[in-house]
């Protein structure tokens, strides 16, 4: 859009008033009342990552308060808005629009479109979540007393159980603030989910069937239909939680007949799925990049969709794992135990197919595989910390304590956060053309590698030595001391690895080497066109004869159609 | 010129075998919101009998005949307006087109003299018992679907009649269509669940 409205402008003269007014209009065009799935996607990843700042300052002054025993540094009003912010941002403010994010940047770019299937229900979709969470973290000026559930921030968690969530317990608008800004986030998530199958099915490039699409595609369609399934439960519990507040209905409120654990369900109905819809995607860039750096073809791809798929379904029915402590009947508990531990099987398969295909391959350890493996390794440890809380009768000892705390901060740190800096090193290239530095990649990965496991590694085993969730302090002599202050330290290093990050992107924006089209040597569609993509993303689409289209193209000699079932 | 020789042909370049756009969107919608309705029918069906006072469901409801005649017929209407506009017969479009907006507000007038004999009779709101708050959760989600869908019947039919191209837009009034038949669906559903199961 630039390069097409500047030459005009020149050629009406160098008025600086003028210059003012052309640098907002293309700002405006550009960045507001955009409709291109390449601005949005970077908007997307850029609003997630401011919010990705406020949550993770929060998540530092949780840590602060806990460091030592008795410490005051917060008081346990605020220390109960932290835990909800943090949480509730870094679900549905961070993880969210970073996956709509990278599903809008890449998906027309890897199935060779010109863009997403609506273009303008994407941009509604991205202004909708963006003022879903200005909303969120407008409840701060909203403070009309400091006890509990008066007013500023939300303090319910961000599970938000009834009946504290009732009018008589949370009397003044931060609950409201809650419901009302997931609300806005979860129909952003719906119209981008939407899109997104209409995109897969609908405007796929000549040749590419839906054999040939690439997996991180197929993973993010298996996404867009949790998205539709599982999102619902909570937007009605939400509806009927404001019809309790305002019309005085009686969903959840026990002093009529109303049920807790009728909110717990639902809230877990959509919770649980909402775990794999944020790990999915972070599975989707490992799919992608594994097999670039390993110079090797995926391996057992039709297992990876199989697995993805099933993933998709299983997951719908796995929720109640997160109430064993509820109290549920026997069989109840049998049935989720059993459920929950056959969602490892899928998951197993694709940590075998991932291993499969670095197996025998000629691997460059380059920022994006670091963090891949990194990924393998505390997914794996994640999954099995996992399997021990499914089973029910070890749930009901840890179960809301700080070892379910440690086990999904690994899934989403160490599981989700280290794909998506991954996905961000590997396309950073395409998106800007420029390269970040891969020494600061480097000294970015291992500071956030060791922060990491200083500060959830031995929140394990507070969480076995009996320390709940959600306090605010703690008394000493409970043997808890050392593993929180070691766990504050390694949030401070996590901290510094981040500001690396920052630097590492600010410098190759400006200083940072020419990326040129295809810097890793890659084989699917985005690589084919320029970095940064036009507006029109191809301005000749290469012929897709299978799943690896520009491997075709790079050895016409041994071509993959020669060997895939069309 | 050997080795060019030699290369394998690529093969004739395949069809991408793509999906039509507005079917798949609307399709995912409907999905999403068959899932929203669920949520509503579980909570209906959890709190049945569970109202310690106030009315009870056998006491106050009656069964909705002429409004279920009402809407289903209007399933009817609309697919025949569908069909009208596919063989280009504009008159008899906007006759069925407009058959199926009365037949909508009429369901939803039925249900204004219901709630309106509920609240004032017999004094039943969403806050009289968990009966109360359940019945008018679900009846009025589904109430807000036929709303939207008259809305967009509406539009469609001032635009039809005040001279738009009506064969142009015949995806697009397919695609309403199946949301009308939707919602005359979710209808059959609630109907089951608040005046035959849960009465």
């Amino acid at each position: 859009m630039a390069s097409i409205s500047h030459p005009l402008d020149e050629g009406h003269g160098h008025s600086a008033a003028r210059q003012k007014a052309s640098f907002w209009s293309t700002f405006v065009d550009q960045w507001i009342i955009t409709v291109d799935h390449k601005h949005l996607g970077l908007m997307y990843i850029i609003v997630a990552l401011l919010f990705f700042v406020a949550a993770g300052i929060q998540g530092g002054l949780i840590r602060m308060q806990l460091m030592y025993p008795n410490n005051t540094f917060l008081s346990p009003q605020v220390f109960n808005e932290m835990f909800t912010m943090h949480g509730t941002t870094m679900v549905f403010f961070v993880g969210m629009p970073f996956i709509a994010g990278l599903a809008n940047y890449l998906i027309p770019l890897m199935i060779g479109a010109r863009d997403m299937a609506f273009p303008r229900l994407n941009a509604l979709g991205f202004w909708i979540t963006t003022l879903g969470g200005i909303l969120l973290y407008s409840s701060y000026f909203a403070w009309t007393g400091s006890a509990a559930g008066t007013g500023g921030a939300p303090d319910v968690g961000w599970f938000a159980y009834a009946p504290l969530t009732e009018k008589a317990f949370s009397p003044g608008s931060s609950t409201d603030f809650w419901i009302l800004s997931v609300m806005l986030s979860s129909i952003g998530s719906t119209v981008t989910a939407i899109n997104i199958l209409a995109t897969a099915l609908c405007m796929r490039t000549k040749g590419m069937t839906l054999s040939r699409m690439p997996l991180l595609v197929w993973m993010f369609c298996v996404v867009s239909f949790q998205i539709l399934v599982a999102l619902p439960p909570l937007t009605a519990a939400q509806i009927m939680l404001l019809l309790d507040r305002f019309m005085g209905a009686h969903f959840f409120d026990t002093n009529a007949v109303g049920d807790a654990v009728l909110w717990r369900h639902f809230f877990w109905l959509f919770g649980h799925p909402e775990v794999y819809i944020l790990i999915i995607p972070g599975f989707a860039c490992v799919t992608e990049i594994i097999p670039v750096f390993a110079r090797k073809p995926i391996f057992g791809r039709a297992a990876m969709i199989g697995a993805s798929v099933s993933i998709g379904l299983i997951s719908l029915g796995v929720w109640a794992h997160h109430m064993y402590t509820v109290g549920l009947p026997s069989r109840a508990n049998i049935f989720f135990s059993v459920a929950t531990m056959l969602v490892g099987v899928p998951t197993g398969i694709k940590i075998f197919n991932w291993i499969a295909t670095m197996w025998g391959g000629r691997i460059r350890f380059r920022t994006p595989m670091l963090w891949c493996i990194a990924f393998l390794f505390h997914f794996l440890l994640a999954g099995l910390t996992g399997i021990m809380l499914a089973v029910a009768p070890f749930d009901w000892q840890l179960g809301n304590s700080y070892f379910v705390v440690a086990h999904f901060h690994y899934t989403l740190i160490g599981g989700l956060l280290c794909t998506l800096f991954a996905g961000v090193a590997y396309w950073f290239p395409k998106a800007t053309g420029r390269m970040l530095s891969e020494k600061l990649g480097k000294w970015h990965f291992w500071l956030m590698i060791i922060g990491f496991h200083v500060t959830f590694d031995g929140l394990h085993i507070a969480g076995l030595l009996g320390m709940p969730r959600r306090i605010y302090t703690y008394p000493a002599g409970r043997g808890w001391e050392g593993f929180n202050y070691f766990s504050t330290w390694g949030v401070a290093i996590q901290a510094v690895a981040i500001l690396i990050f920052v630097w590492n992107v600010l410098d190759a924006l400006i200083q940072g080497k020419k990326a040129g089209n295809d810097p890793w040597d890659a084989w699917t569609l985005e690589w084919a066109t320029t970095s940064p993509p036009p507006e029109y993303n191809f301005a000749v689409l290469p012929e897709v004869h299978s799943s690896r289209p520009l491997w075709d193209l790079k050895h016409p000699e041994d071509p993959d159609w020669k060997y895939e079932q069309s | 010129m050997s080795t060019a020789a030699s290369l394998p042909m690529n093969p004739p370049i395949d069809d991408a075998r793509n999906f039509d756009k507005g079917k798949v969107g609307l399709i995912s919608l409907i999905l999403t919101e068959v899932s929203l309705f669920s949520i509503f029918v579980t909570a209906y069906i959890f709190y049945i009998g569970k109202s310690a006072s106030g009315p009870q469901p056998v006491d106050v409801l009656t069964v909705p005949v002429w409004a279920t005649i009402c809407l289903l017929s209007s399933s009817l209407t609309a697919e025949l307006a569908v069909r009208a506009v596919r063989q280009d017969a504009r008159s008899r479009f906007l006759a069925f087109l407009g058959a199926t907006i009365l037949l909508g507000a009429e369901f939803m007038r039925q249900t204004a003299v219901e709630w309106n004999k509920l609240i004032n009779t017999d004094h039943l709101t969403i806050a009289t018992n968990v009966f109360g708050t359940t019945y008018y959760s679900l009846v009025g989600l589904h109430a807000t679907h036929v709303v939207v869908g008259l809305i967009l019947l509406l539009v469609a039919f001032l635009a039809a009649l005040s001279g738009a191209n009506v064969g142009k837009h015949e995806h697009r009034l397919h695609l309403l269509s199946w949301y009308w038949h939707f919602v005359d669906v979710i209808w059959i559903v609630v109907f089951t669940v608040v005046y035959v199961v849960g009465r």
